[in-house]
């Protein structure tokens, strides 16, 4: 063992520079704590081991959410983006999501620069091998050659490196995604310091070489015609060169091809030797990520599966294999390939492989992303049992604020469910645990109106203000565009349109139906054909930016839906607000149920609303709750 | 939910008297003012009445009236649960107070929970610390026999009944949800078409469930009939032949508001509550004239008045007196041509150009003497108990009888897919029509029991084969 020795004091350790780690060092370093950043491998800084691609429903909106409060992710994933896709445009405007495919390098190495010219940030290749933690207080990390490093603030972000281990069919070793080292003394220290950990497993595809793919045999899947970014900050209107430093004339296109009986046969011939079947892989698999050889088992009817073929990179020949994730043994992963039809010559690069590794119970974390138990540790991403790159950075970001905040000894950063799909994430994480990698997924939100891409600014960026993350450049961005709404609404607002023949005579000019009574313009733009862009124009409305323009036609078109929904949310709103002290006891709530009282004193949720959410918790025991805190409050008013 | 509308009868039933329909919670003014209208024209609406003035007025349903009452407005803090309250002292009548309770669910109110009221109070700062344990034992009782009686009351066909429409309308979000969730999977779209055909199904199934909780409570509670008609048409002899007939259980109880003698008769296994039996008898037996003034009252209280004419004669001014009136009122009327079975002076036409029924079949000709008639009217008994279209078969168990908490519950279910249906017809998107079908899945879990998990999720993992 190496000679301890004190190396340096911090205000924030990061313990893990993949998509959490940055998040959460960014964002304390910003904020103006000073921060130690701490990576396996400064060459692998926010690596991404599985697919080359940012967004999509629900994560794409995580990642608007993490720019619109000052995060990195947006503005990265615009600079080096290769392809952008609007989905869902069809499927309604809270659902609409971007997605985009990214230049895998030139995405690490864009970060791994902005984190290195940081202001407050020092990021160091270390293996964290302990963490410190006395009287409940976290006091610092342990490096594995000997350096003591202090601070008041560590953030796990270990990702799948908690003694991670890489099965390829038979063949198995102790390694972090890609063949990295793994972390494998940590885990002991957590356990130490009392953390319940539980084992995942996750998996990614074959790599192959594009120079041996037959593109012919393939459909072609391009960029949208008009791409769109994630950042705020990003000008739509500059999008035509693609990824600023990517720099490219014309996007990078995927291809789509679908396996066959042929692709089945040898893999159900072969199911006995996955090791999801031998039993070699014990830990839990998330089921929106299944392996083929897992889907073959579970959909035995289904005669195509489909896949993406989607480049890694500009400068490389490596393809990644969307929808084979797999970790049967090489010889079957090659047979397999070599079946599917634009793949039958394939080279393979690097073989697929599931990895297994630990995490923690996220039910030990307050909605602050601290430890319950632990003043000072918060914990961040994968090892929260997470999954996904925009899910991870989500997390990192608020506990590089919260970190910051207790420091600073300000209110921390907790996002409500009906504010951003951030909340929803880590709310169910705290409040119901999971038994899987957690996926967020819009079908979790429940007042997804409210949480639409578009607005991520309109909902978060005072809280970024407030925390010290939002520039002045971003604020001022942002409060011109609310500016631009309001002038905007006033104007419809003040509008009516009587059916004259001039007034008629206009909107026919504009391609628009005619009226014949009177018509407030607001109710005239709830049409689902009528948009702001036309009739400003015409009725001498206020210019405003394209992304104004877009609000108010939602919010003018679906004026009711979003009416309703805002009617839910200030319902709940007096059951979320309502904070629970923490020095409650549940056990003096006799009234309780047996079960509510235990449920209740594992979680110990931060507000009424939270303790309502928690699985075996009835409206009954919400009521008792409420009754005990009005009971122990007038009590302590009396004395 | 805190502070959404709840509303109950807040003084026990059956008791006589003054009933109270307490509304409370944000929405109450305008919940009360939907269904009552105040009598003086000072007012344009409940909204417009200061607190505390008690007001006299209509319980009205659309537009039609259903009896009268005294509303009291108490706005917050300044009311018993320190919300908005408004309380409606109507008949006490069981039958009058469930009417007006019914009306404040359908526009907007929720049925209360017991104690809910009381746990207000207390959240409100208005009751004494010393009762915050009453309170929550209250709760807590509340729960355990909320549990018996879900235990002993959904074990059969109604709670499968209502576990399949949940298990349809989940695999419908699903569904949307998954092509939502990852439009580039191979998933089909949902056909929205197919969808709504869906939807209308489960609604109409969620209806009938709420028609026999109508049902159920007839069943149980019987339904309040007035014998009407001028003397010696031949009440005495319906009662009796119904009496003889069905072999019904004769009570001296006292009626609810007055001391009219009722009795209870059975017809095809219907309980009819008929009132002021002894009334019918003595004017009958005195040969005395009934006066329509007095027949009025017991028309008012009546839920059916069986309306008899002699068809041995040709019509009187009486009758038509008695049949205007009952026009007038909008009575649910049965009409029985009595002594049909002698050369008769009146047809079922010409009473029909008299008054409004709902169904020809509702004009009967008639014998006390033999058996005419019997089958016919049986039948239009039925048809109000289990609407026009149902099996009137009673004895195939069909019966799902719902308690008025759970047809409340349906009744919001109802509504929420009856607004999913309107987001399909306009055309809206996949997320839209999410919103209103979670709502309604939502809901039913409360008669269940079941809570919202992550049952959607799971439903997709176990339906779509996803994942890259």
């Amino acid at each position: 063992m190496s000679n301890r020795f004190e190396a340096g004091e911090y205000d924030v350790i990061v313990i893990g520079a993949g998509h959490a780690g940055v998040e959460a060092g960014l964002a304390a370093a910003r904020i103006g704590m000073r921060t130690l950043l701490a990576t396996l491998s400064m060459d692998n800084i926010s690596l991404m081991p599985c697919n080359p691609s940012v967004g999509g429903p629900a994560k794409g909106h995580l990642v608007r959410e993490i720019d619109a409060l000052g995060g990195e992710m947006g503005v990265n994933a615009d600079k080096t983006c290769i392809q952008f896709r609007m989905l869902n445009t069809g499927k309604g405007p809270a659902v609409q999501a971007l997605r985009a495919q990214a230049d895998k390098k030139l995405y690490q190495f864009t970060m791994k620069e902005t984190c290195e010219r940081q202001e407050n940030l020092d990021v160091k290749q270390l293996l964290v091998d302990e963490i410190i933690v006395e009287d409940g207080t976290v006091k610092g990390v342990v490096i594995e050659t000997g350096e003591i490093y202090r601070a008041p603030a560590v953030i796990i972000a270990t990702g799948t490196y908690l003694r991670g281990r890489i099965i390829i069919g038979e063949t198995t070793y102790s390694a972090g995604p890609n063949g990295q080292r793994a972390a494998m003394k940590l885990t002991d220290s957590l356990k130490k310091i009392g953390l319940r950990l539980m084992r995942f497993k996750t998996g990614t595809p074959a790599r192959v070489d594009k120079n041996s793919l037959d593109f012919d045999e393939m459909t072609i899947q391009p960029g949208d015609d008009v791409p769109r970014c994630f950042s705020f900050m990003t000008d739509e209107d500059e999008m035509e060169r693609i990824g600023a430093v990517a720099n490219l004339a014309e996007q990078v296109p995927c291809w789509l091809s679908y396996t066959n009986e042929e692709t089945h046969k040898i893999l159900r011939d072969n199911l006995s030797r996955a090791p999801m079947a031998n039993g070699v892989i014990k830990g839990v698999g998330p089921r929106y990520c299944p392996s083929i050889e897992t889907k073959i088992a579970r959909f035995p009817d289904k005669e195509h599966h489909q896949l993406f073929i989607e480049p890694e990179g500009l400068h490389t020949q490596e393809m990644y294999v969307q929808g084979m994730s797999t970790s049967m043994p090489m010889d079957v992963q090659i047979a397999f390939l070599h079946t599917i039809p634009g793949l039958r010559h394939c080279r393979v690069m690097r073989a697929g492989y599931a990895i297994e590794y630990d995490c923690l119970d996220p039910t030990q974390l307050k909605p602050t992303l601290e430890v319950k138990n632990i003043h000072g540790l918060f914990s961040a991403g994968q090892s929260n049992g997470t999954s996904g790159y925009e899910e991870a950075a989500a997390q990192g970001l608020i506990a590089g604020v919260n970190a910051a905040m207790m420091i600073k000894g300000e209110e921390p950063l907790v996002l409500k469910r009906s504010e951003a799909y951030i909340g929803v994430l880590i709310d169910d994480l705290v409040t119901k645990g999971t038994n899987e990698p957690y996926r967020l997924l819009t079908s979790r939100a429940e007042y997804r109106l409210l949480l639409r891409q578009d607005n991520a600014d309109m909902r978060l960026t005072e809280h970024g203000r407030r925390v010290g993350l939002v520039t002045d450049e971003r604020y001022a961005k942002y409060k011109s565009k609310m500016a631009e709404i309001k002038g905007a609404m006033d104007a419809i607002e003040k509008i009516k349109l009587s059916p004259s023949r001039e007034t008629n005579e206009k909107l026919k000019s504009a391609g628009l139906s005619e009226i014949h009574v009177v018509t407030p313009l607001y109710d005239f733009l709830r049409r689902a054909d009528v948009s702001y862009k036309d009739v400003a124009p015409l009725f001498d409305l206020p210019k405003i930016s394209r992304a104004a323009e877009k609000e108010i036609d939602i919010t003018i078109t679906y004026d009711g839906y979003i009416k309703r929904q805002r009617e839910q949310v200030r319902r709940m709103e007096k059951l979320e607000n309502h904070l629970i002290p923490e020095t409650i006891n549940y056990d003096d709530v006799t009234s309780l149920r047996l079960e509510a009282r235990e449920k209740m004193n594992k979680i110990r949720p931060r507000s009424v609303g939270q303790a309502a959410r928690i699985s075996g918790v009835s409206p009954a025991d919400v009521s008792v709750l409420l009754v005990y805190l009005e009971q122990q409050k007038r009590m302590a008013k009396k004395k | 939910m805190e502070n959404d509308t709840i509303a109950a009868i807040a003084t026990p039933i059956g008791e006589g008297g003054i009933g109270i329909i307490r509304i409370s919670g944000d929405d109450a003014i305008e919940v009360a003012s939907k269904i009552f209208r105040p009598r003086s024209s000072a007012y344009r609406s409940l909204a417009d009445v200061e607190s505390y003035r008690a007001v006299y007025g209509d319980i009205v349903d659309d537009d039609v009236t259903r009896d009268e009452a005294i509303a009291i407005i108490m706005r917050a803090p300044h009311s018993y649960t320190t919300e908005d309250v408004c309380e409606l002292q109507c008949h006490g009548g069981a039958t009058v107070m469930r009417v007006v309770l019914e009306l404040a669910l359908k526009n907007g109110a929720r049925l209360a929970e017991r104690g809910e009221f009381t746990k207000r109070a207390f959240l409100g700062g208005r009751l004494d610390l010393s009762e915050a344990q009453a309170v929550m034992d209250v709760i807590t009782a509340k729960t355990e026999r909320s549990l018996d009686a879900a235990h002993g009351h959904l074990s059969g066909r109604f709670s499968s009944e209502i576990k399949t429409m949940r298990h349809d309308i989940l695999s419908m979000i699903a569904h949307l949800e998954a092509t939502i969730d990852f439009p580039e999977d191979d998933v089909e779209d949902v056909v929205m078409d197919e969808a709504e055909e869906k939807i209308k199904n489960i609604k109409n199934r969620v209806d009938e469930m709420i028609a026999s909780a109508h049902a159920g409570r007839i069943l149980r509670e019987g339904i309040v009939t007035a014998i009407i008609g001028r003397p010696n048409v031949g009440k005495s002899s319906l009662l009796n032949h119904l009496l003889r007939e069905e072999r019904a259980i004769v009570t001296d109880e006292p009626g609810t508001t007055r001391d009219s003698i009722e009795e209870y008769v059975n017809i095809a296994g219907v309980p009819l509550r008929i009132v002021d039996t002894a009334g019918i008898r003595e004017t009958e037996s005195r040969v005395e004239e009934i006066g329509v003034r007095k027949a009025e009252k017991y028309i008012d209280d009546a839920q059916l008045v069986i309306a008899m004419v002699d068809a041995s004669e040709s019509l009187s001014d009486e009758d038509k007196k008695i049949l205007a009136l009952l026009d007038e009122k909008r009575k649910d009327v049965i009409c029985l041509l009595n002594k049909s079975d002698k050369e008769t002076e009146i047809s079922r036409e010409e009473i029909s150009s008299l008054m409004k029924f709902d169904s020809a079949d509702d004009v009967i000709s008639f014998s006390t003497k033999s058996a005419m008639g019997d089958s016919e009217l049986e039948s239009a008994i039925l048809r109000r108990v289990y609407g026009k279209g149902a099996n009137l078969d009673t004895n195939d168990g069909g019966v799902m009888a719902a308690n008025e908490r759970e047809a409340d519950i349906l009744r919001r279910a109802s509504e929420s897919l009856q607004a999913t249906l309107l987001t399909l017809t306009n055309g809206m998107s996949a997320d839209f029509v999410t919103i209103d079908l979670r709502a309604a899945w939502e809901t039913l879990g409360e008669i269940t029991g079941e809570t919202v998990g992550d049952d959607v999720v799971d439903e997709i993992f176990s339906k779509f084969c996803i994942g890259k």
